[in-house]
């Protein structure tokens, strides 16, 4: 294995797992400053005790998202310090930015709520955690800014041998990354109220504390059901904008091998693996790929063949991620619906309580597939169009990238093991604990 | 001067982050032998509680900084010190998530894993923060590809070791004060006597690193040429010396401050000395990576300045007040708050 590799592997580890965190942070916190805002406005005890519970979840699962960012801040450095050199001056700068603007504020109010319940007015300590979500929310917008730069650069100039900043407007309202920030958050805050949901299920299947989990599982089913229609409605907003700007990656993500006009949609594709066609390709919805792309019943379509083979991105892999990806959106919007539906009859259908508490990972699932397309399907580039991951990797070695991948591998699982194990515990205490 | 403007903020949020973390990695340091009991050991991690995570994003937007106003140099450190800086990064892990595990369960085998882990996640940060900047100051054996030409080991020379041995002594005394600031009795009377024991070596340490610094590297040359820098080196002597006298009458708050100073001075010197270069190379000057080489274009430094400006002065107003409202002494009432560590 080769220095490029090892470090393509570390560098996915490194943020899927920082991955696994992260969503539930951004959106739990809102859940949480909802839920504490209702105290503060009722002076209804419960809703300060629902606070309390879910910011435990909270805090258990924070701890990982934090130390695991770190790691993301560095790397940049150690494993694509030829990135790093190259557009450091565009992609640095948004990375200080989120540092200075978001990070101090959600870990200093974070701080502030935990240890300040008997130390603050209950409105003051509410705006702590306000300033939470609305930090790590931001944290989040800055981060997609910077990875929608990587996806579509714009607002530079190539001066110098490197990239630099032309236009700091374009960089930071380049549409590519606010619809990634849409994207991302919307699916994130989805995740929290599956989440929410599900744990408040497997409680209200035991008969645990009814009234209160009854109530958190409205302010989780709220979030699922508005986030999940919102993240898949948006998502075809979404997917326009790479047909218009990545047309290989569009390619990919359907399998898509012949250039025309009017292209539908195959409900059954099974790619090649060799990675040239597809074995099976049947069932086609018509002019459905063109709309889906363009809006436009009979617009032209880029297939694979037409793109040079060093420019075509993994094609099976980014394909089978869009598909897990929009299959899963499916499913949480029928999900999230039926728990509307049925909310006054939960006790009733206790089969419909426990496919909830299983379908608490799935999110992630999505989330983790969404990020695949995205950035499996931007290969071979590392800027999309600009400077390939090949010429972007660190001058290390491959003992050097090999041991760190392997301690990571071994740190993360056993700490990712501690963490999940912690956060069933104390989720299936429940609130007395 | 855009760029010489930055590279001082540069120096300054590092000291600012030695100054910060410097306290919570001393205590880390500290604890296993401090602390007699398991009341000892949570009023130790509560004294860094509700600030250590506040204070280690000063390391993420010093890194961050780097990264913007200097990319060639963040580009080359970081690469270039692979494996301490991931050693780096293991240790401040295992050092976060040790606050909030170690309470979770209730045995005592699994708080001392924690414990441990919160020990080498602040010994390890120091030692390496120091051997660290120690070789930056003396010249990293960088070539004219930009590519360190050493390894791990070569870092561990004798001056570089002596840099890691001054930042953990520096560290201990900022947090022997600190956790003296944040606790009463018994606890406190240690913390007070450990900072008491531990300045005679802090002293000579920091002597010795001063006298080395002059054999070993360039770093005076700015300071001759120009005498009016030389008042931070006396400023970082002095501050050293009145530590003692202050810890003696017991103004245990000032001493901290003070001993924070020295911290600042220790930094700023090092700093000062290798401007205009942010990474000397030891093989020839011309490889070095300085400001003029290695900095951001005008229109992002001008624009980061901006945030800067903004944004580091509020951060500096709500820690202030973060450190004001918890900044009293730990009782047991904040032991047994349900969310203390
Ligand atoms: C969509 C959201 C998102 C994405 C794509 C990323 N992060 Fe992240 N990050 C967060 C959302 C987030 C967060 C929710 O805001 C976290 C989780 C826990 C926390 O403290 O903030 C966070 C924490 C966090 C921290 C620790 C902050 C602290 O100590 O308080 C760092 C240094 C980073 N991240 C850096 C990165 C980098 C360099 C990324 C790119 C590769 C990245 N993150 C991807
Ligand atoms: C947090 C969610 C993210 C996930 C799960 C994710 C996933 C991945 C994966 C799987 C790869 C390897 C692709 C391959 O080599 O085939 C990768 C590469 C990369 N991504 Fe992301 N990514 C995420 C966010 C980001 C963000 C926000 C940025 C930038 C700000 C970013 C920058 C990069 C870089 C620099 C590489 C390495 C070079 C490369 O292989 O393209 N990623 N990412
Ligand atoms: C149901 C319909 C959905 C559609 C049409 C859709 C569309 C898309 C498209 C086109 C991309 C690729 C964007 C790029 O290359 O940068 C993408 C990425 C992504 N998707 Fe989806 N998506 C859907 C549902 C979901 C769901 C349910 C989730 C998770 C809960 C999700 C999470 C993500 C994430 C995290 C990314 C990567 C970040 C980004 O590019 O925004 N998506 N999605």
């Amino acid at each position: 294995m080769d220095v490029l590799l090892l470090s393509r592997l570390q560098f996915a580890v490194a943020t899927f797992f920082h991955f696994i965190f992260v969503p539930l942070t951004l959106g739990l916190s809102v859940i949480i400053a909802l839920m504490e805002t209702k105290y503060v406005r009722t002076g209804d005890e419960t809703y300060k005790r629902m606070a309390k519970f879910w910011g435990k979840l909270f805090l258990i699962n924070f701890a990982l998202g934090v130390v695991t960012g770190i790691t993301l801040e560095f790397q940049f450095g150690t494993n694509w310090s030829r990135y790093s050199e190259y557009v450091g001056d565009i992609f640095g700068s948004l990375l200080a930015i989120e540092a200075s603007v978001a990070f101090f504020l959600e870990s200093t109010f974070l701080a502030v709520w935990v240890f300040g319940w008997d130390k603050l007015s209950p409105k003051a300590h509410a705006a702590a955690i306000w300033l939470v979500a609305i930090a790590s929310n931001l944290s989040a917008l800055w981060i997609l800014i910077a990875n929608g730069f990587m996806q579509h650069p714009v607002g530079y100039v190539i001066r110098n041998g490197r990239a630099e900043l032309e236009s700091f407007y374009d960089v930071v309202f380049n549409s590519f990354g606010l619809q990634e920030f849409l994207h991302t958050v919307s699916g994130s805050w989805m995740l929290a109220g599956f989440f929410v949901m599900g744990v408040s299920a497997w409680h209200i299947l035991r008969k645990n504390e009814l009234d209160f989990f009854n109530r958190s599982f409205r302010y989780g089913m709220a979030f699922a059901l508005i986030f999940s229609l919102f993240v898949a409605l948006q998502g075809h907003t979404h997917g326009n904008e790479v047909a218009a700007t990545q047309p290989a990656k569009l390619a990919a993500m359907e399998s898509h091998w012949e250039t025309r006009k009017g292209a539908p949609m195959y409900l059954l594709t099974v790619p090649n693996p060799s990675g040239e066609g597809n074995l099976i390709e049947t069932l086609p919805i018509p002019y459905m790929l063109s709309i889906l792309a363009f809006s436009d019943p009979n617009a032209e379509v880029v297939g694979l063949n037409d793109i040079p083979k060093d420019e075509r991105p993994p094609v099976a892999l980014t394909f089978l991620a869009f598909r897990a990806m929009v299959g899963l959106g499916t499913l949480f919007i029928v999900a999230a619906g039926l728990a509307w539906l049925w909310r006054n009859k939960l006790q009733e259908k206790p089969w419909f309580l426990k496919a909830l508490v299983w379908i608490i990972p799935l999110p992630y699932i999505a989330l983790d597939a969404g990020w695949t397309v995205a950035e499996v399907g931007r290969q071979p580039w590392i800027v999309y169009g600009m400077m390939k991951t090949a010429d972007a990797v660190s001058p290390i070695t491959t003992t050097q990238a090999g041991v760190s991948l392997f301690a990571f591998i071994a740190v993360y699982s056993l700490l990712g093991a501690v963490d999940i194990y912690l956060l069933r515990k104390y989720a299936t205490l429940g609130p007395e604990a | 001067m855009l760029e010489t403007t930055w590279f001082l903020l540069w120096g300054i949020l590092w000291a600012v982050y030695f100054i910060l973390d410097g306290f919570d990695l001393g205590i880390g340091t500290l604890a296993p032998f401090l602390a007699k009991d398991e009341t000892e050991k949570r009023t130790c991690l509560n004294a860094m509680g509700p600030f250590w995570d506040g204070n280690e994003v000063w390391l993420i937007t010093a890194g961050g900084v780097t990264f913007a106003a200097f990319p060639k140099a963040y580009a080359v450190m970081f690469s270039g010190l692979y494996s301490a800086l991931l050693l780096l990064l293991f240790a401040l892990i295992l050092r976060g998530v040790s606050f909030e595990f170690r309470n979770k369960v209730d045995s005592d085998g699994w708080r001392k894993v924690w414990d441990a882990c919160n020990f080498l996640g602040s010994f390890l940060p120091a030692l390496l923060l120091g051997v660290a900047f120690a070789n930056l100051f003396r010249g990293i054996p960088i070539n004219a590809q930009g590519v360190n030409e050493g390894g791990l080991f070569d870092l561990l020379n004798p001056y570089g070791l002596l840099g890691g041995v001054l930042f953990v002594l520096m560290f201990m005394e900022h947090g022997a004060l600190w956790l003296a600031v944040k606790t009463q009795g018994a606890l406190h009377d240690r913390a007070v006597r450990t900072a008491k024991g531990l300045w005679p070596f802090y002293v000579i340490v920091a002597v010795a690193f001063l006298a080395y610094t002059a054999v070993e590297t360039t770093l005076f040359a700015n300071f001759l040429n120009t005498p009016a820098l030389l008042s931070i080196v006396l400023l970082a002597v002095g501050s050293l010396l009145l530590l003692r006298p202050f810890i003696g009458s017991g103004k245990i708050l000032l001493s901290w401050a003070t001993s924070g100073v020295t911290i600042l001075c220790v930094t700023l010197f090092g700093v000062l000395g290798m401007y205009p270069a942010l990474l000397p190379s030891s093989l020839s000057p011309e490889f070095s990576i300085t400001i003029y080489n290695g900095a951001s274009s005008t229109l992002t430094l001008q624009i980061m300045l901006g945030v800067a400006l903004v944004f580091v002065p509020i951060v500096i107003i709500y820690q202030s007040w973060v450190y004001k409202t918890f900044g009293h002494k730990i009782t047991q009432e904040d032991l047994d708050y349900h969310h203390a560590y």
